[in-house]
């Protein structure tokens, strides 16, 4: 399988804290890959440092064969590695519509054009009906569709999506779980950090772990379940 | 250049930066606490100037004593300025928040204009014209007095922020809101408190100028431009660093001075200003952060 | 449709009526415009990008300078000075926002560092003989529109009305192109810009480059109306205030704000001026005040108000 996403020895650290260490990560083309970890493994910061929020401390990013370690925010998305934040964050003041156009505009200059392709990602993520609401009104359900919708409309070949199902409840986390694989059968890959264990595992056809910064796992979903190491670092957190 | 005008300018320098050091106590209580930038406080600084004015020009204060009448009159405004116009807006928008202390001090700056006009008035204390030499440098008493007051009220201040109850609670706040609150702290009334003490700091640094300095409406903005300054320098929230800050521009301005022609010492007052604020936000002495 | 009727109607009020004022009145009417369009022109950044720069005057004294100093000096004419003055501002504001951006100064941090600039640049007019110092340059009055000079107050209003006129125009344009929509998500959440694929640095800059050409084009446009400029009425903050006090009584960000901004502040300003006379200070007393209010009851100007209800 070529390699879309090749991060290799990947370490950030604030002052002396190491919050991800020399971490080693392999997303394919078409492949769904899930980040998974007890609260504090390093996570989110894996993924502000892949998509150009932070400067890695060590460690190179190859995504399309290119570094992209040094680039901005804009730029990798622009290259198609685009993110959702955990916390979302949606531009408040404008429609749903708007939120998405802003993505759309990586992909032309044309407002018309623009505004056509979000009309298509808002109807495919469900929110059609939504389109002229401001953001700040949505549900939070919506809110994080509409996070991925905004995050689709770049056109990303890799997706990073953090925790999208937190705070939804069993029949919205279906619904994301349908949703993602539609967007997975249209070629898109896909990382994604995640809590809700039985999407994670019904989705992902590998599984990372994290624990400390480090990777202590990682495999097929049936077998990462079962490693020891896994099931100390989770019941250590619970403890 | 002779080194006996250079010893005199960083006398000069030495002496006034202990009064901005007071004032950038003021406002940097003020942000440590609020997270506001308070456009107002030179303004407020002005019209304490004023109250000691009059004291003196009609009942014969001396301007060193109007700060038993100034300081906790104008902590209370403070106090009240707060109530009224901070606090219904704490959870405006950041800029809108600054906003608000540039409209305040609009308003008092050009309320003194109308009320009073804009002369020049001066305040005559005792000590007024008092002097000694040092080595080739001719010290004033009344510099002596406000940079040796204003160190005392600095230091009073820091003991006050140690060891009181309410300075206590006034550090929790900076430090800790969400704990603070938590541990049962009223953090609005320390939040008036606060900015009633940052008006009661410029209302003592205003009085102890007015023996050697001009009054007039404008007289705040230079106070607090400087004092904008004094406290980037030495780190938003950080005490001791607006005390060592302010020296630290004191002597800037008073070597600009002596070393350049006309106004060019504001430039660099300026230049180094805009190299604190690009290069360290969190001042050169560190401490609390300003974001 | 009736907003379209009323605008076509205001318009035609603004071209046709001023012949046949009073000469206060048309006086009043082109400060009205003038500050209108000062506020249009912070608007771009300030509204816009949501940069809230306390430091324009540094445009609009370089604008007046250089269309002055070019015209006085070498006799330029300042229909030419005064492009020369935008494209000098514009590449100060990119030199200062490339700074200031680039180092990540955000919000009352920006506002403070602008501030210094413009002060920096007014003390080093002050000091500098060969721009008048503080003793400032003056221009004669005479009759020749080729030099941006013309006899009686119509000629400057219509200027003035076109300026306003124009720089609504293409704060309309901006507003509804990919620029605008940038913007917008630039001062809603620029980590959310970012990754949905904005260059926020650049349209951070974009907006700074226009708002301070057309701050600039004003300080030409003053200096050849009054016929004298001094540091402290072109660099100093007073200028800085009128700007963004427009805009944010107006509405911040919308793009008739600052126009409604100015035909409620100026008309007060000129009411109390009148009222107080000889009271220096009333009328900034009053601005104060408003802007108080403004941001205590109406936090998104009379248009956001407006709109809100």
């Amino acid at each position: 399988m070529s390699d879309l996403l090749r991060v290799r020895g990947l370490t950030k650290r604030f002052g002396g804290l190491v919050a991800v260490n020399r971490l080693d990560l392999d997303v394919g083309a078409g492949e769904i890959v899930g980040l998974i970890g007890p609260n504090g493994a390093g996570k989110t910061t894996a993924f502000h440092v892949i998509s150009g929020f932070h400067v890695p401390s060590a460690g190179e990013i190859v995504f399309k064969g290119a570094s992209v370690v040094g680039q901005k925010p804009h730029a990798i998305c622009r290259r198609g590695l685009a993110r959702t934040f955990q916390i979302v964050q949606p531009f408040a003041g404008l429609t749903a519509l708007e939120n998405v156009m802003i993505g759309a505009f990586n992909r032309t200059g044309d407002v018309a054009e623009g505004r056509a392709h979000a009309r298509e990602v808002l109807d495919f993520v469900g929110l059609g009906s939504h389109r002229d609401a401001p953001a700040r009104t949505l549900t939070l359900a919506d809110r994080k569709r509409l996070e991925m919708a905004r995050a689709l409309a770049t056109q990303p070949e890799l997706l990073l999506l953090d925790e999208v199902m937190s705070g939804l409840n069993p029949t919205e986390i279906d619904q994301i779980v349908g949703l993602l694989r539609t967007i997975h059968a249209r070629g898109v890959a896909i990382l994604l950090i995640e809590h809700v264990m039985r999407a994670v595992m019904a989705l992902s056809h590998r599984l990372v772990v994290l624990h400390h910064g480090e990777k202590i796992a990682q495999g097929p979903p049936g077998e990462v379940a079962r490693d020891r190491r896994v099931i100390d670092a989770y019941l250590g957190e619970s403890a | 250049m002779t080194w006996g005008l250079l010893l005199q300018a960083v006398i000069s320098g030495l002496l006034l930066g202990g009064v901005y050091g007071l004032v950038a106590s003021g406002l940097t209580l003020i942000f440590g606490v609020l997270r506001i930038i308070n456009f107002a406080h030179g303004a407020i600084m002005m019209l304490a100037m004023y109250a000691s004015y009059w004291l003196h020009a009609l009942g014969g204060v001396d301007p060193y004593l109007s700060i038993l009448l100034t300081a906790p009159l104008f902590f209370v405004l403070g106090v009240g300025v707060q109530r009224v116009v901070i606090e219904p807006n704490r959870r405006a928008a950041e800029h809108n928040q600054l906003l608000l202390t540039l409209g305040l001090a609009l308003f008092l700056e050009n309320l003194a204009l109308v009320l009073w006009q804009g002369d020049f008035r001066t305040v005559r204390s005792a000590i007024s014209g008092t002097s000694f030499m040092l080595g080739d440098a001719l010290v004033e008493g009344a510099r002596l007095v406000a940079c040796a007051g204003a160190v005392v009220v600095c230091v009073g201040l820091f003991a006050w922020l140690r060891l009181t109850d309410a300075g206590k609670a006034l550090r929790a706040l900076a430090e800790e809101p969400e704990g603070a609150a938590l541990m049962g702290i009223d953090v609005t009334r320390i939040r008036g408190v606060a900015f009633g003490m940052g008006a009661a700091c410029v209302a003592v640094a205003g009085a102890l100028v007015t023996p050697f300095f001009y009054v007039a409406p404008d007289v705040g903005e230079s106070f607090n431009i400087m004092a904008f300054v004094v406290v980037v320098l030495g780190g938003m929230g950080n005490f001791l660093g607006a005390l060592l800050g302010g020296f630290v521009i004191g002597l800037a301005e008073s070597l600009g001075a002596t070393l350049l022609p006309g106004s060019l010492k504001y430039l660099v007052v300026f230049l180094l200003f805009v190299l604190v604020l690009l290069l360290r936000p969190e001042g050169i002495f560190g401490g609390a952060r300003g974001r | 449709m009736a907003a379209r009727a009323v605008g076509l109607v205001a318009l035609a009020a603004l071209v046709a009526l001023p012949p046949l004022l009073p000469k206060y009145f048309l006086e009043v009417l082109i400060s009205v415009l003038f500050y209108a369009y000062l506020g249009e022109s912070w608007n771009v950044l300030g509204g816009y990008a949501g940069q809230f720069s306390f430091g324009h005057a540094a445009f609009f004294g370089i604008g007046a300078y250089t269309s002055t100093l070019l015209f006085l000096r070498l006799a330029v004419s300042p229909w030419i000075g005064m492009v020369a003055g935008g494209l000098l501002a514009a590449g100060f504001g990119l030199f200062a926002g490339s700074l200031s951006f680039r180092y990540g100064l955000r919000g009352p941090y920006f506002s403070l560092v602008t501030l210094a600039f413009a002060e920096m640049l007014r003390v080093v007019a002050v000091n500098t003989k060969a721009v008048g110092s503080s003793l400032g340059l003056s221009i004669a009055p005479r009759s020749a529109p080729a030099l941006f000079l013309f006899d009686g107050k119509l000629p400057y209003y219509y200027v003035i009305l076109a300026m306003a006129l124009g720089a609504v125009l293409l704060t309309r344009a901006i507003e509804r192109s990919k620029l605008g929509y940038a913007l917008h998500a630039v001062r809603e959440n620029e980590d959310a810009a970012e990754a949905a694929g904005v260059d926020t640095l650049a349209m951070k800059l974009r907006a700074m480059a226009i708002s301070s050409f057309l701050t600039a084009l004003g300080g030409t446009f003053y200096a050849q109306y009054y016929g004298y400029i001094d540091p402290s009425l072109t660099f100093g903050p007073a200028v800085s205030i009128q700007g963004l006090l427009q805009a944010i009584v107006g509405g911040a960000g919308t793009v008739l704000g600052p126009f409604v901004g100015s035909f409620v502040l100026t008309p007060i300003s000129e009411l109390s001026r009148a009222a107080l006379r000889g009271r220096a200070g009333a009328d900034v007393m009053l601005y104060g005040l408003i802007l108080v209010l403004v941001i205590s009851f109406l936090p998104h100007g009379l248009v956001g108000w407006f709109r809100r209800r």
